[in-house]
């Protein structure tokens, strides 16, 4: 493997993780808040949530592309206000990979919030317990499994996503390209071994993940 | 000054179900009052609106000076603040948490060291020693119960909610853990409500007791007061008094009435003066009934009815027999009795019933 590849790798598994990192405290609040609380407009939210489930991963892309370009609506306001560049640099990798890998996160931990048993959390409360160490000591570690579960879904898709990717972030050797971008062009270009063994790379990385999953979701030993 | 807890209020369900406590009062006194009445009337969303946990839609509940809910816009004080021990039907043990952490929960901002001493007292007051590594998956019935009660009995409530809290137990746990429930809500001095839809279980536990049946409170008084004597129709049926047969009062003299059931004629104890009807319902609870059998002898009880047995049935350890004594009375015998008697369908009866034991409810035409 050359500098080039590990650097690749490298490169592609940071993102995911700073995708994931981004996913979770706004998947979290999104996941809690539909699975417990009731307000207007829930119903949109959670359509858009899963939007990108259903959408071609390429239109995804197109959306994010012409929200997050320099005269888009957003783009505008982060370049006038922050000085961020976000279309073809390393955060539109991340945008396009969070949008991506939400939806799985949220139903996931969702599912999971809903199955907690509303009457433990409020015994809490009569002994005494404020909603936030409500939260930490009783909902989330009983949706625990489905949390775990969801970020590892949510990696996992970051690791592989392609079609939303390369509309907003390119491919930009070093810069923008994943271990996905780099399998296509190489393919491509007709650089089939090296496809391979960027495919390979790939396959280790999911087994990893999974490996992880597995690892974090046994059942404590007493 | 202290005046315990008094609570009237309404709390109305979508479907026009409609609970409504008038008068709900727990003396400041450590004594337990029972809540006791069918399953599905209301009983534990009283409960969980005592607690915090269920809004009222209007009414008030006070506790001692605060005022916990006042439905005039003031935001009800949330179940944090209330320090009320709860304890539900199938004690919500924190699943993911070992027996003694589950104990300590609410002692959270209180130093290590005092913490882990009052869980452990509380674990040896309720003997759970030697369980505090368990998760609540792997206790009994009865252990769980227990764990339950020392988590909510920790943080030194001042009022203890008990929802059924023998009903999750098999019957012959459940006698051994009504007694062990009972000498501990005795040394407590916690003003307790418990709830419960079990005669036996509401006499061995409280000292008083309200009946309610479809959202509303029927009735208050001394547990085994309220049972041998209802106060209305409705509250007969929810204490299940077995004979309940119209009658007419014919005569009241020297602290006595005579009423005339069926082609009998009782002494009872009569009503007060400012209750007394003519027209009654009388009410006698099957195991104040004694059965002789053959022509009657002479004896101190006021009634001996002639009658024929019509029916002998198994109930729990004991056999109800139905009679006819120109009206239909229920007995209760011990099976031991029965074979004694050689009792069988058809054979000639006496009952004797006292006459403080035959209860006259007002009988509206």
């Amino acid at each position: 493997m050359s500098a080039e590849d590990w650097q690749l790798l490298w490169f592609t598994g940071r993102m995911a993780a700073l995708s994931t990192c981004l996913v979770l405290p706004v998947g979290l609040a999104l996941a809690w808040s539909l699975a417990r609380a009731r307000w207007r407009g829930k119903a949109l939210v959670e359509a858009l949530v899963s939007l990108p489930l259903v959408l071609p991963p390429v239109v995804t892309g197109l959306v994010l592309l012409k929200l997050f370009g320099r005269r888009g609506p957003l783009g505008h306001w982060l370049y006038q206000h922050l000085g961020w560049e976000v279309v073809f640099t390393w955060k539109a990798v991340v945008l396009a990979l969070a949008v991506m890998s939400l939806p799985l996160f949220v139903w996931a931990a969702r599912a999971s919030l809903q199955e907690v048993n509303p009457l433990l959390e409020q015994l809490a409360r009569t002994l005494g317990a404020g909603e936030w160490r409500v939260l930490f000591t009783i909902t989330l570690p009983l949706a625990r499994r489905g949390i775990i579960a969801g970020t590892m879904l949510a990696f996992a898709r970051a690791l592989g996503e392609f079609g939303a990717t390369i509309m907003v972030a390119g491919n930009i050797p070093g810069q923008t390209t994943t271990l996905p971008v780099a399998i296509y062009y190489s393919v491509e270009l007709g650089k089939d071994s090296r496809a391979w063994m960027l495919a390979g790379l790939s396959a280790t990385l999911a087994f990893l993940a999974i490996w992880a999953t597995q690892r974090l979701l046994r059942r404590p030993k007493r | 000054m202290n005046h315990g807890l008094r609570a009237s209020f309404v709390k109305r369900f979508d479907d026009a179900v409609v609970i409504e406590i008038c008068g709900l009062a727990l003396g400041p006194d450590p004594e337990v009052t029972v809540l006791f009445g069918p399953s599905g009337c209301g009983k534990t969303t009283v409960l969980r609106c005592l607690a915090g946990l269920e809004r009222p839609d209007e009414g008030t509940i006070l506790f001692g000076e605060e005022v916990w809910f006042a439905s005039a816009g003031r935001r009800p004080l949330p179940p944090q603040r209330r320090k009320v021990g709860f304890v539900p039907q199938d004690y919500a043990l924190f699943p993911h948490l070992s027996v003694e952490r589950n104990i300590g929960y609410g002692l959270y901002g209180l130093p290590a060291g005092e913490r882990r001493g009052r869980v452990a007292e509380a674990m040896r007051w309720l003997g759970l020693e030697g369980l505090e590594g368990r998760r609540p998956g792997a206790l009994s019935g009865g252990q769980q119960q227990r764990a339950a009660l020392a988590r909510a009995l920790v943080v030194r409530p001042r009022l203890l909610l008990l929802d059924e809290p023998l009903c999750a137990l098999d019957a012959p746990a459940r006698l051994r853990v009504r007694n062990q429930l009972r000498r501990m809500l005795r040394r407590l001095s916690i003003p307790t409500l418990l709830v419960t839809h079990d005669r036996a279980d509401a006499l061995a536990l409280g000292d008083t007791l309200w009946v309610m049946n479809q959202g509303k409170l029927l009735q208050h008084g001394l547990a085994h007061e309220v049972f041998s004597r209802p106060a209305n129709l409705e509250a007969a049926a929810i204490v299940a008094i077995e004979t309940v047969q119209p009658g007419r009062v014919l005569k009241t003299a020297g602290g006595l009435a005579t009423v005339a059931v069926g082609a009998a004629t009782l002494t009872a104890l009569p009503l007060d003066l400012e209750t007394a009807a003519e027209e009654v319902y009388v009410c006698i609870r099957a195991e104040e009934v004694i059965l002789v059998k053959g022509p009657s002898v002479p004896s101190s009880a006021r009634n001996c009815l002639a009658g024929t047995v019509c029916s002998l049935a198994r109930e729990g350890p004991m056999v109800r027999v139905g009679l006819d004594c120109g009206f239909p009375l229920a007995a209760l015998l011990t099976p031991q009795a029965c074979e004694e008697m050689f009792l069988h369908q058809g054979d000639a009866v006496s009952a004797l019933i006292k006459a403080p034991h035959i209860h006259l409810i007002p009988r509206p035409d």
